[in-house]
């Protein structure tokens, strides 16, 4: 598919393209708090770009992305960018805009997995099953004291509860509250982060993440991985230092379970209209119950990061994993 | 430098899975406590030019002058190049050596240039005393809150680091002596306590006298050593200088630590070492396991900056620059921070120690901070135990007045809406019923506490 790609596309209007390969954006960086991991991201990307032939040009999103994207001219963008901008469909609109092909969802799609809410509301409506929740912004609790409400959600929601900031990524901003007077400090922890906070109900059980790749026949799923911090939980450190988390992949699963939590990540993927390559973050319950907690359509891409080990448990190795997500994404 | 392989081969990313099992299984024990955080990373968006950074430890190296770099490097290229281009001695040059003695005369100290190895900047201190003292398990006994970069390299030994609170003149012997006993009690061996007495990283706070010679005659009684890290005694703005511990101690029990990162340039990466002989031999056998000397080049150049008879001058500019900047920040602090909010007044050094509500956790705040572009550092990065989560740390050397007015607006303005969000949520005046109320500063307040203040339980899902 790329080949032919190629054939069509390279033309006079994009002279920097040599050789076999396309010249790829490496879009990376950011003002995102994510910025760390999404360079991390995009390092290990641009030596696979590399390897496999193309033409890289890094791009760090700020306020000469617009420019470069226009002086450098890319075949297509690779979206390294995790959090803020990169995942909630603002990037996308930039590329649709300049008509740059790109690894990820579309801006509409962006917009709706970025957001926690909005993403759990889809789930809902889609009658796939996710812990309960309501969100509160910044204004309601200032100007409507709606943290009056908080004994309220703790009665639906049982204690505890987690807080999470309705845009945020790997785990930043995010709290539990075992009682209502815990409450106040850790929402002005995640409203630190965003202007919205999603109260959901909590939910123990196994962390599993299913990796859904949107072929053009159909959205199919790779074997869950599941996360098994060294300590009580899977926070940033178990999530980017080796040997702080330990991965099972594929997850120790019964062939019912696996299968449900491929069916209900598929199902996911679908209801938000995703395309490209997307995680989506389950929880195996203790009563073996499968919930969806969030789906992250710009995956992460480090060293542990869970799609690598997904694809890897496919069979898939990272640079084919690299090579796979070029393919949609000039397909999409 | 022309690549000449335009395609280097690069280690494919195949075996992500294999990848962290077998690394994981080869790395020592001792790099469990080499670990990254997510603030460590929020750090990565303060290196962004819109980003007002007040985060840093940075001198201002701007105002060096050109000229004096670039005569003495001439100079050193017609007269020393051979030398400054080869080895040398593991314990440092000897013109370097002397430099060394100039410097802390001018601090008051004197030492023999023979009981002084210069070494790769302060950091390699830290790293060469642990090397030497440390088995591991062994304990360190550190202020609270104490410099994150010493945690981590004692932490690298497997050492168990235990704090101390400080307040406003520093550590208290007695909770030491009472650290000290219950230690003894678990069996615990601590082998030495490390302090930065004057305007400490990151309290600003300086140790005072009584104390200082309190706490030499426990660390004899216990016979146990004292580490004394001095980057800033030199950057002194106000009152009179207090004798070093070393002085007190007459080259029994000190460990005394000095760098020229502060009061020449970071760049050159030099620092040096004295000791009690036995102590310094090891040190010497160590650094040369390290890494055989420090950098020739740079020995030559502070000889030649420093033995050329300007740098007293330069010293003088940069406590002016340096006081000016403080006095700029002591004054934004008062007028742009909520009630509730409390900060040390250095009389020199780099920092300042702000702490807030304690319903605030500075680590969240920064992430709030920096949608405003602007950073600091979270209190929690100088305890080892979580505390110090509504403190944090302020430089005031690494940015001009018009930056720091600006920074400390937008902080304020932050801090102001977190403030008035958690009173809006329980009602009243939260902040100050929480934390002692901050006086005037132009009276020099300095205002306790520094000591840790406990935060929540924070869990995490998704």
């Amino acid at each position: 598919m790329l080949a032919l790609y190629l054939s069509h596309h390279r033309n006079a209007e994009h002279p920097a393209t040599k050789g076999d390969g396309l010249k790829i954006a490496v879009l990376e960086g950011g003002r995102s708090l994510e910025r760390g991991v999404s360079l991390r991201t995009g390092g290990r990307v641009k030596d696979a770009l590399a390897r496999l032939g193309h033409e890289v040009v890094s791009i760090d999103a700020d306020t000469s992305l617009i420019s470069n994207l226009r002086e450098q001219k890319p075949d297509l963008a690779f979206l390294a960018l995790h959090g803020r901008d990169g995942e909630d469909g603002t990037v996308q609109q930039v590329l649709d805009l300049l008509e740059i092909p790109h690894t990820s969802s579309n801006a509409a799609a962006s917009a709706r997995t970025g957001d926690k809410a909005l993403a759990k509301r889809r789930f809902r409506a889609a009658g796939l099953p996710t812990p309960d929740f309501y969100v509160l912004d910044a204004t309601a609790v200032r100007e409507l004291a709606a943290v009056e409400l908080v004994p309220t959600i703790g009665e639906r929601l049982g204690w505890p509860m987690i807080l999470k900031p309705a845009l945020q990524g790997s785990s930043l901003g995010v709290a539990l509250a075992r009682e209502a007077s815990e409450v106040p400090a850790a929402l002005l922890s995640a409203l630190s982060y965003d202007d919205r906070v999603l109260f959901e109900q909590y939910c123990p059980g196994r962390d599993l993440a299913v990796a859904v790749v949107g072929k053009p026949d159909g959205a199919v799923a790779w074997p869950p991985v599941e996360a098994i911090p060294s300590g009580d939980q899977y926070d940033f450190q178990a999530r980017y230092e080796i040997g702080s988390a330990k991965f099972e992949c594929p997850a120790d699963l019964d062939e019912a379970t696996h299968a449900r939590a491929c069916e209900l990540a598929v199902s996911t993927f679908e209801a938000l209209q995703c395309s490209g390559v997307a995680r989506v973050d389950l929880i195996l319950g203790d009563d073996r119950d499968l919930t969806i907690l969030e789906i992250d359509s710009v995956p992460g891409l480090t060293q542990t990061s869970l799609v690598p080990l997904a694809a890897e448990a496919a069979g898939i190795e990272f640079d084919s994993l690299i090579e796979l997500m070029l393919d949609l994404a000039v397909t999409a | 430098m022309k690549d000449t392989n335009p395609n280097p081969q690069k280690r494919s990313g195949r075996g992500d899975a294999v990848a962290i099992e077998r690394y994981g299984k080869l790395f020592a024990a001792r790099t469990r406590s080499m670990t990254s955080s997510a603030m460590r990373d929020l750090m990565s968006i303060t290196e962004r030019p819109e980003v007002i950074s007040l985060a840093g430890g940075l001198p201002d190296t701007s105002t060096f002058p050109k000229e004096s770099y670039a005569a003495l490097m001439s100079k050193l290229a017609a007269e020393e190049l051979a030398s400054a281009l080869q080895y040398g001695p593991t314990e440092g040059l000897a013109a370097a050596r002397e430099c060394i003695r100039f410097v802390m005369a001018a601090e008051g100290i004197t030492v023999d240039p023979d009981d002084v190895i210069v070494t790769t900047g302060g950091q390699q201190v830290l790293d060469l005393v642990c090397k030497v003292l440390i088995d591991p398990g062994d304990v360190i006994v550190a202020e609270g809150p104490t410099y994150p970069g010493a945690v981590s390299a004692f932490t690298s030994y497997e050492a168990r680091v235990e704090q101390v609170p400080i307040d406003a003149d520093g550590m208290d012997p007695e909770l030491l002596r009472e650290r000290l006993v219950q230690l003894d009690a678990e069996g615990a061996r601590p082998k030495f306590i490390y302090l930065i007495p004057n305007f400490q990283n990151p309290s600003g706070v300086t140790l005072s006298a009584e104390r200082r010679k309190a706490i030499l005659d426990i660390a004899r009684e216990w016979e146990i050593l004292i580490l004394e890290d001095n980057p800033y005694g030199l950057l002194r703005y106000e009152e009179d200088a207090i004798p070093s511990i070393l002085e007190m101690d007459g080259g029994e029990s000190v460990i005394y630590l000095g760098t020229f990162s502060k009061i020449l340039s970071p760049g050159i990466r030099l620092g040096w070492v004295t000791a009690p002989r036995p102590v310094l031999e090891k040190l010497n056998l160590a650094k040369q396991a390290a890494d055989l000397c420090a950098s020739s080049l740079a020995q030559h150049f502070v000889a030649a900056y420093i033995g050329g008879g300007g740098w007293p001058e330069y010293m003088a500019s940069l406590r002016r620059i340096y006081r000016d900047r403080r006095d700029v920040m002591l004054e934004s602090l008062t007028s742009e921070m909520p009630e509730g909010t409390t900060w040390v007044s250095p009389a020199g050094g780099l920092f300042v120690w702000a702490t807030l509500p304690d319903y605030i956790d500075t680590t969240d705040l920064l992430a709030r901070a920096l949608r405003e572009n602007v950073a600091f550092v979270p209190g929690r990065a100088a305890w080892v135990n979580g505390d110090g989560g509504s403190s944090l740390r302020l430089n005031f050397s690494g940015a001009d007045s018009d930056r720091i007015r600006e920074g400390i607006r937008r902080i304020g303005m932050v801090v102001g809406e977190q403030v008035e969000l958690y009173e809006t949520m329980v009602g009243g005046s939260a902040g100050a019923a929480s934390v002692e109320v901050t006086s005037d500063q132009t009276e020099g307040a300095r205002v306790v506490p520094i000591a840790p203040q406990k935060r929540r339980a924070s869990g995490n899902q998704g």
